[in-house]
């Protein structure tokens, strides 16, 4: 299991033991599930009040599933820890963050300089997504934060 | 035209410091050619046969003089001295240095123009009609919404690692100038009774080696809806795209493997979703956008008629200029395809006459064609002369639009690793050979691929060519009956393949077939389709 390198979050790291979203429905219990690029996400809706923590895995970076997964959870109201895990690159942190992800267990550590200089290089974002910017256009009619 | 406000300089400006970090971090071995590739395709840098490749992009295939002068400047400083006008209305430098990558992106972003998404597995540059905004025949400029579509595409964080590339068109007229029902996602403005403005969605179109026509899936989608109706299309491809074989990962498959209406039925099932979260711009925005596209101060009172005593101008105006909804005003679609040349090339001091040509007689406004061409939008017909001697002078005075001539050709294997036959040399042959008839045989488009990939857009030629492999030897097979246009078809082959000297003795046969038999007011594309294949394969093989 990779650490948790990366976490935007004040709560307590949850490490309650992890199970698959096929089995999540029938496990009364479980309050933490992992996501595979196949898997669909929405089979979780009628669970999100005892979720605690979601983990996505992304084999290969250049599988962009885990993103969907990622906004449509967030756009469901899943207010849970979102941990991205596997091939996950400072390249990527940034769209990850967007997307709705708080947390970030990358297989491979990041470097820590590399990592923060990704997070912070977008002066804004065009597009409204999962993780409550306001895009360009609220910006530019005055209705941005 | 859309000028980039302080927000967009900004997020140009990050983007090259964003590349310059990759670079280095490249460089300094924190990343892997692995990890490094997807982030210089998505910044439109490929790595060819000889040197590394940048694509840069042209938003709907507009700009203005200040931007082509830059082009140009590009093409004299870091290439060898040509750039390379492309299908999807940009333009590409052959021999770039990666070292030198970071500056061209920095010199670029000086007059608002950059390489973001003209590469990789992201939505590329969005393509429309060359003449929007000039012509008599449209129903709504449609740039302003190609530039909505821009900048919800740019750095879109859900779509930045989808299945395969992703390349739109937005259209808004009858006629179909922007082979607008061969992309992934084609969309069509039109008008209601109301007089209301609504976009027509076509899904799943493409050419590569399984070409398709997109199928319409949605007549009407409000336009003050028609981003969000992106959105669900989008996600439902990214979701359930295929991953497993990358020839199979287009949207095209997807449409075709799970049928037009299923795929549509979850696109609408997300759509209902998706307009619950504040996805859309809203309509300030667009008139924002909008209000930089209106028309030009046009003078009135100019004069309709032109002195055409000059047999040789009469005759370019006659090829390559095009009416303009406004009166005394034309379009100009100035051609890179002199007989002999290749197809979209232009040299630095060309692209800058370009820009001045713009600057002196067109707004200050260029586009660039998918057929590999420089329109100039808006030009008094009294500067037409002028302006045809000054392309006469720099060898762009070809009179040849839409003719055997004005052929689109792949780079293929004088540049490109995938290739698996020259393209240029071909294209090369057949307009020399060809030029002396080309008005004797009138509208004929022509497309040269060098693989099965399908860049120089064969299937969709009048005429195609598609160059294989055939036991180490360079091979060309002939198709025929292909249309990009609002007839949009694909095009089949005649039969067995020809040598790189037999295919240009093919192509004169399948002419002589259409001269020989041709109707009144018959094109070569009528023609082949009244008589059908037959009498073709006859003359060639029989
Ligand atoms: S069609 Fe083939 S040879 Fe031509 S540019 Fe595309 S990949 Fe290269």
């Amino acid at each position: 299991m990779a650490e948790v390198q990366f976490r935007f979050r004040n709560d307590e790291l949850v490490e309650d033991a992890m199970v698959t979203v096929d089995a999540f429905g029938q496990q009364a219990n479980a309050s933490a599930v992992r996501i595979e690029p196949g898997d669909e996400p929405r089979d979780l809706l009628p669970h999100l009040e005892r979720l605690r923590l979601v983990e996505v895995n992304f084999p290969a970076f250049t599988d962009g599933r885990g993103l969907s997964a990622a906004r449509i959870l967030r756009e469901a109201g899943y207010a849970g820890e979102l941990r991205a895990v596997g091939d996950v690159l400072v390249d990527q942190l940034a769209a990850l963050r967007r997307c709705g992800f708080d947390a970030f267990a990358p297989e491979v550590p990041l470097n820590e300089d590399d990592a923060r200089a990704a997070l912070a290089r977008w002066p804004a974002a065009y597009q409204p997504a999962a993780d409550g910017r306001a895009p360009l256009w609220a910006l530019r009619h005055g209705q941005g934060a | 035209m859309y000028v980039y406000d302080q927000f967009d300089q900004a997020m140009v400006d990050a983007r090259v410091a964003e590349f310059r970090d990759q670079v280095r971090r490249r460089l300094e071995g924190h990343l892997s050619e692995d990890q490094f590739k997807p982030l210089r395709l998505m910044n439109g840098l490929y790595l060819q046969l000889h040197a590394y490749m940048l694509r840069v992009a042209i938003p709907y295939g507009t700009l203005n003089s200040a931007q082509m002068r830059m082009l140009g400047q590009i093409a004299a400083k870091y290439d060898r001295g040509y750039g390379h006008f492309t299908t999807r209305q940009n333009i590409q430098y052959n021999w770039i240095r990666l070292e030198d990558a970071g500056d061209i992106l920095a010199d670029l972003a000086s007059v608002g123009m950059h390489a973001i998404q003209t590469s990789g597995n992201c939505i590329r540059n969005t393509t429309s009609d060359q003449w929007a905004g000039a012509a008599a025949d449209e129903v709504a400029d449609p740039r302003p919404y190609a530039e909505l579509i821009r900048q919800w595409s740019t750095f879109h964080p859900e779509f930045c690692a989808l299945p395969r590339k992703f390349k739109m068109a937005v259209i808004a007229a009858e006629a179909d100038r922007a082979a607008m029902r061969l992309h992934d996602i084609g969309i069509r403005l039109v008008k209601n009774a109301a007089g209301e403005l609504g976009a027509q969605f076509y899904v799943g179109g493409g050419m590569g080696r399984t070409p398709m026509i997109a199928p319409p899936i949605r007549d009407w989608v409000p336009i003050d809806q028609f981003i969000t109706y992106c959105e669900a299309c989008l996600r439902v491809y990214n979701r359930h795209g295929r991953r497993d074989n990358k020839y199979k990962a287009r949207i095209k498959i997807l449409v075709h493997e799970l049928g037009a209406a299923e795929y549509t039925r979850q696109v609408e099932e997300e759509f209902a979703h998706l307009l619950s979260q504040g996805i859309e711009p809203p309509a300030a925005e667009l008139a924002r956008i909008a209000a930089q596209f209106t028309d030009p101060p046009f003078e009135t009172g100019l004069p309709d008629s032109m002195d055409l005593a000059d047999p040789a101008f009469a005759r370019w105006v006659r090829v390559n200029v095009s009416g303009h909804k406004a009166p005394g005003y034309a379009v100009v679609t100035v051609s890179l395809k002199p007989a002999g040349g290749i197809p979209g090339d232009a040299s630095a001091a060309q692209i800058e006459l370009l820009a001045d040509l713009a600057r002196d007689h067109g707004f200050d406004e260029l586009r660039v064609t998918h057929t590999q061409n420089v329109v100039l939008p808006h030009v008094r017909k009294a500067d037409l002369y002028a302006i045809w001697q000054r392309l006469e002078a720099t060898g762009m005075g070809s009179a040849n639009i839409d003719r055997i001539g004005d052929i689109i050709a792949c780079p293929g294997l004088d540049y490109c690793s995938l290739a698996n036959a020259r393209s240029i040399p071909v294209a090369q042959a057949i307009s020399a050979r060809m030029a002396a008839r080309e008005d004797e045989i009138g509208e004929l488009k022509l497309k040269i691929s060098g693989c099965i990939n399908a860049c120089g857009h064969h299937h969709a030629g009048h005429i195609g060519i598609l160059g294989v492999d055939r036991k180490g030897v360079e091979n060309y097979q002939l198709l025929l009956g292909g249309s990009e246009g609002a007839d949009c078809s694909l095009g089949t082959i005649t039969g067995p393949g020809f040598d790189e000297e037999g295919i240009v003795g093919a192509v004169e046969t399948a002419t002589e077939v259409y001269l020989a038999r041709r109707e009144a007011g018959e094109r070569f594309l009528d023609t082949y389709r009244r008589i059908g294949m037959a009498p073709f394969k006859e003359a060639l093989y029989g």
